[in-house]
């Protein structure tokens, strides 16, 4: 009963401030709305039990990502109210193209429910309380069997943060 | 836990929000910050299934696309300050340098 | 039963600890740090021999509550062209920040807020490093010129100054090697040692990036008054400015509570297990018994008769204290309460230790400027961070694999840490003196006087 009102309040403040951030006008207000959206998602993540991603989420993306996201617009910030259009020529193609994609997939959903003996057959979760320690068993996970990926992502990281500097220094 | 469905609804619902940003905003910056929306969508959808089959691996994916997703936001952020720099806008249909 | 009712009541059963802990933390912990601000006064007067507020209240005991009637009555004024939503938003998101990350710290082997979390070192210091986003978030909503240069330049100092801490808190989770509260704790009490006495440099790379993470001397120059104004907190008045200023005595309470569960032995005494000085155990009640016998002499000393009272009232509640803490030393049916009552009087000292030497190192420090607080950052305590963490873990493996003694072991990752630090700060001596060697000389003073009619 906890679990679904938990749940509940996640998913309902992911999407109201996921929604709110794509129609706002300020880009600063975009990006706080997007904040509560992290935090939201990091909620759905603690509550699927994965401890780890749910920090990591908060440290990397509101704590790292966002700061820089709200440097920039910082930086960038010009006289807002003088934007005329928010959105683009495309806005009522696109609205209609997602919206149908919105249509099959939740028609796709809604039919798949209760089927027995079609689609694959999803086991019953584990129990909470049986769940092997999430810190413990990421390790694992990263450093034994996908430790070659791990390693591409830490150059991935050298690469990209090497890019940030040499793009955004200013040219003397 | 709830059944799974609910999940994969939020996750399309977020992916598709991110997607109507992704294409009808002008403004680069808020195209970026629903790039974030929709690789957050996938997150829930990786950890989602990651806890009901009980394999860590798709926490591990999971964690990759977070540290993906700082990196590609960072170059991203770079590209657009050093073309704020040049154009002062950051505006997408007046980013049109090669448009003849 | 109603169907309606029971949710309500099963989720109260399982959750009123917790619920209970949290709004004793959201109320009491404001609290503490008007006090702490209090102490902050009253030692620096001692420094600089002068007795500090003495008007209000005994002693100036009442300080912190006339300060916050103050502050509460004042008028809130908002810039003109602020950012209203963002200006509401930004003190709440640092304060909120400070308070959740009270949530996850353990005062005692069974005085948590809430459950054992598994990240839990990590919990604390990622949600106190969310604080930062207040800070941003209000130097850019108040529209001023002052606020969001302080804000800029606090944020990349807590950004600096955040990596540096992280990479020295994970060289004691080496040794830990766990991230469970109660379990780090345990694990020094396996050791039998605290771990700072096994990686000390480690220790004091985090005391210099939690004091860099709190904007404290000597690197508080984003909200120092004579710089910019206030920094952030310039066009912040009455209770949005108190939410900032509790915000950053909580973050200092925080982040002495995470440099003592991993460091300091959490509430573990002195020496954890050796049993000749279990007599250590006395130490919590004597001492409290102590302060409330100073208090009864200084008593008798008072001028004025509400001071009289007010000591004797204080000596009498450390009395009280005292009895809490000896009784069930003594009392035989009592003795399992004893390591969760005097563990929370060992960390409560620990921390209380940090925060003085925190507030003994803004009243002796000059200020770092914002060039020099970068350098630092980057330059020295990143590189010696990661030498430590490699050091760390090569001690390690030394201990594990090839059998070394431990104390060795940690000596020699003492030993290359300490040369590595020699090796960055000649670096760094070799850079300034270039530095000013390209600098042009300095122009002689003209002789002609501009004032001269």
């Amino acid at each position: 009963m906890l679990d679904k009102i938990i749940f509940f309040f996640f998913a309902g403040v992911a999407i109201l401030s996921a929604a709110m951030m794509v129609t706002r006008r300020n880009a600063m207000h975009s990006a706080v709305f997007l904040i509560t959206t992290l935090l939201a998602t990091a909620g759905i993540f603690l509550q699927l039990r994965a401890e780890f991603i749910f920090i990591a989420q908060v440290i990397v993306y509101v704590a790292g990502i966002m700061v820089l996201f709200i440097f920039v617009i910082m930086l960038v910030s010009l006289d807002v109210a003088v934007h005329e259009m928010q959105f683009s020529r495309q806005k009522w193609v696109a609205l209609f193209v997602t919206l149908a994609l919105a249509l099959e997939v939740g028609v796709m959903l809604w039919s798949s429910r209760q089927v027995p003996g079609q689609g694959f057959l999803l086991p019953n979760a584990v129990p909470a309380g049986k769940l092997p320690p999430n810190t413990e068993a990421l390790a694992h996970g990263l450093f034994d069997a996908y430790l070659l990926p791990f390693e591409i992502a830490s150059v991935l990281l050298l690469v990209a943060m090497v890019g940030a500097v040499v793009m955004a220094k200013k040219r003397t | 836990m709830m059944p799974i469905g609910y999940y994969l609804f939020l996750s399309m619902a977020l992916f598709l929000i991110g997607a109507i940003g992704v294409i009808t905003r002008r403004n680069v910056i808020v195209v970026l910050m629903s790039i974030e929306l929709v690789l957050n969508a996938a997150n829930i959808n990786l950890v989602a299934f990651s806890r009901i089959f009980g394999d860590v691996a798709g926490q591990v994916f999971a964690l990759f696309i977070i540290a993906d997703a700082a990196a590609e936001a960072a170059v991203g952020l770079g590209i657009i300050i050093a073309f704020f720099r040049n154009r002062e806008t950051v505006l997408e249909d007046e980013m049109d340098l090669l448009k003849w | 039963m109603n169907p309606t009712i029971h949710p309500v009541l099963a989720f109260l059963q399982t959750w009123w600890v917790e619920l209970v802990c949290g709004v004793v933390i959201v109320a009491v912990v404001p609290l503490v740090a008007g006090y702490l601000v209090l102490l902050e006064r009253k030692l620096m007067a001692d420094m600089q021999a002068r007795l500090g507020p003495m008007r209000v209240g005994p002693h100036g005991l009442l300080q912190p509550i006339a300060d916050a009637l103050k502050l509460l009555i004042k008028e809130d004024i908002i810039p003109d062209h602020a950012d209203k939503m963002i200006f509401w938003l930004a003190p709440v998101a640092s304060m909120t920040a400070a308070l959740t990350a009270m949530g996850g710290i353990a005062f005692g082997p069974s005085f948590l807020v809430a459950r054992d979390i598994n990240v839990g070192l990590l919990f604390v210091v990622g949600v106190s490093s969310m604080g930062l986003l207040g800070i941003m978030l209000g130097g850019w909503a108040s529209n001023s010129h002052y606020s969001i240069m302080g804000s800029l330049r606090s944020t990349a100092q807590l950004v600096s100054y955040e990596t540096a801490g992280g990479l020295a808190l994970i060289s004691g989770l080496l040794l830990a090697g766990t991230l469970k509260i109660r379990a780090i704790v345990a694990a020094q009490e396996q050791y039998g040692v605290w771990f700072v006495f096994l990686v000390p440099v480690a220790f004091f790379i985090y005391l210099v990036a939690s004091i860099a993470e709190t904007n404290r001397a000597p690197f508080d120059l984003p909200e120092a008054e004579s710089e910019l104004v206030a920094g952030y907190m310039t066009e912040y008045s009455g209770f949005r400015w108190a939410c900032y200023f509790l915000g950053e005595y909580s973050n200092m309470i925080v982040v002495g509570a995470v440099a003592t569960t991993l460091f300091l032995g959490g509430w573990l005494r002195p020496f954890p297990h050796v049993r000749w000085m279990n007599w250590l155990d006395a130490v919590p009640a004597v001492f409290t018994a102590a302060v409330g016998a100073y208090c009864v002499y200084r008593a008798g000393k008072q001028p004025v008769r509400v001071q009289v009272w007010f000591m004797w009232g204080v000596a009498l509640m450390c009395f009280a204290v005292a009895l809490i803490l000896g009784v069930p030393l003594l009392a035989a049916p009592l003795k399992f309460m004893v390591p969760g009552l005097n563990g929370a009087f060992w960390f409560l000292l620990k921390i209380s230790g940090y925060i003085y030497l925190f507030m003994w190192l803004r009243f002796t420090l000059p200020r770092y400027r914002f060039d020099q607080l970068m350098h630092l950052g980057w330059y020295i305590l990143i590189p010696l961070a990661i030498v430590n963490v490699l050091a760390v873990g090569m001690a390690m493996i030394l201990e594990m694999q090839y059998g070394w003694n431990r104390w060795l072991a940690m000596l020699l990752t003492t030993m290359i840490t300490l040369a590595a630090a020699l090796y960055l700060l000649y670096l760094n001596d070799k850079r300034a003196a270039a530095a000013s060697l390209a600098a042009p000389p300095p122009e002689e003073p003209s002789t002609e006087d501009s004032y001269a009619g």
